[in-house]
């Protein structure tokens, strides 16, 4: 971090520091594990200070989480090369619902949800956090993802398909294909 | 066999993120299709039990502080060779990360002077705030814009409420840093003086205003509704007590 004089320091922190939950809660879903998303984390919010200059202005939110992202995806190739062409994983994959009266328990929802999550694939997983944990645009996620508008539309309709699916335990393969 | 809809438009219209005519176009579908009237339902559901489970996960306090030790040490090395307005705000940012130092060791004892050392914090964001170039946000006195700007950028935001007519006018708001946490700043002018509101979710109970000043510079502190506010501004302290009053009724 040494490049940043005093001047770009200040809009560093009042800029960019503000979004670092997005940043780690990003990488928290896209890694799966809160130890690794925290190092990942840490390693990008050092690249975004490293490159701070490049950045004009605009949306600062966009911007970091695009740096998140990438070093997310290099740290899994690197560490899990494995997870980065599995489509779904079957070991995630959550079992049935024992029974409905348990599903009341918020507590256990979360679970379910959270392995639910956790079973999509990282783009699809990815999609679903940006838009409905960070509530971002889709003209944001499309800045983020650098996919098109019109293909940001047709993955959150996949994803929350999965999504659903996941959920009720009734994973078909069509989806699987889709992706 | 679903909808052509179903992977375009709808998804579009469930997030708002249609254009009047596209929307318009989706409604008068919606009239004669099931699937996709069946489908808005259970992407609601299925929004709704995700915003229940809460899932997001904020970032851990030890990972914001090796991320703001990554960034401390090069104020003091490269300070030095700035022109002098930046000695001056390097010492500012400094007064600030004592503050916050101060605060965090107190915060632990949860000491009676609580609100006074928060407060302190809050002046000197509020002083570091009013220099030029370094409010970053939205200027307006349109509440409906300031609203919207916040939203999505903090996962609370109070409305932003213009108090012209009161003596208040609405200036913009903008999101800064307190002890480390993202809170909601919304800009009032009066007369002749800035006040900057600082607005933050707590768990603690309502209280009553509480005052006080910091190097020249009156705050009144506050809780309601599971929110914390503090006014700070040269303004004189009735002021803010005044502005205080708008926000509670």
């Amino acid at each position: 971090m040494n490049d940043l004089d005093a001047e770009d320091r200040l809009r560093f922190e009042q800029l960019v520091l503000p979004h670092v939950d997005a940043a780690f809660n990003l990488a928290r879903w896209l890694l799966r594990r809160r130890e690794d998303a925290e190092e990942v984390a840490q390693e990008a919010l050092l690249r975004a200070c490293r490159f701070f200059r490049g950045f004009q202005g605009g949306d600062a939110r966009a911007w970091l989480l695009q740096i998140v992202r990438n070093t997310c995806y290099s740290w899994l190739e690197k560490n899990r090369p494995r997870e980065m062409m599995v489509e779904f994983d079957e070991e995630l994959h959550p079992q049935a619902i024992s029974t409905p009266e348990s599903m009341a328990m918020a507590n256990e929802d979360r679970e379910r949800l959270t392995r639910s999550l956790e079973s999509l694939p990282p783009r699809f997983r990815e999609i679903l956090v940006l838009r409905e944990l960070e509530g971002c645009s889709y003209k944001e996620i499309a800045a983020i993802t650098s996919i098109p508008i019109g293909t940001v539309m047709s993955s959150l309709s996949r994803a929350r398909r999965q999504l659903s699916s996941a959920l009720t335990g009734s994973y078909d393969k069509e989806a699987v294909r889709e992706v | 066999m679903k909808c052509e809809f179903a992977d375009s438009l709808l998804q579009g219209y469930f997030d708002g993120e249609l254009s009047a005519p596209s929307a318009c176009e989706f409604e008068r579908h919606l009239q004669h299709c099931v699937d996709c009237a069946v489908e808005l339902v259970d992407l609601d559901l299925l929004r709704g039990r995700l915003q229940v489970a809460q899932l997001y996960e904020s970032a851990p306090a030890l990972l914001r502080k090796k991320i703001r030790a990554n960034l401390r040490p090069v104020a003091a090395a490269t300070a030095k060779s700035q022109p002098l307005l930046w000695h001056w705000l390097a010492a500012a940012a400094a007064i600030l990360l004592l503050a916050i130092a101060g605060w965090r060791v107190n915060s632990m004892l949860r000491s009676d002077n609580y609100q006074a050392e928060l407060a302190e914090e809050i002046v000197d964001a509020h002083v570091l705030s009013l220099q030029p170039g370094l409010l970053t946000g939205i200027r307006s006195n349109d509440e409906q814009a300031v609203q919207g700007w916040f939203k999505g950028r903090l996962k609370f935001a109070i409305p932003a409420h213009d108090f012209a007519n009161e003596g208040f006018a609405l200036q913009g708001g903008r999101v800064d840093l307190v002890d480390e946490r993202s809170v909601e700043v919304l800009v009032y002018a009066s007369t002749k003086h800035i006040i900057n509101v600082f607005v933050w979710p707590t768990h603690g109970r309502d209280t009553a205003p509480q005052a006080g000043s910091w190097q020249g510079y009156q705050w009144v502190d506050w809780r309601k509704g599971r929110m914390e506010f503090c006014a700070v501004s040269d303004a004189p302290r009735s002021d803010l007590q005044q502005l205080q009053g708008l926000f509670t009724n």
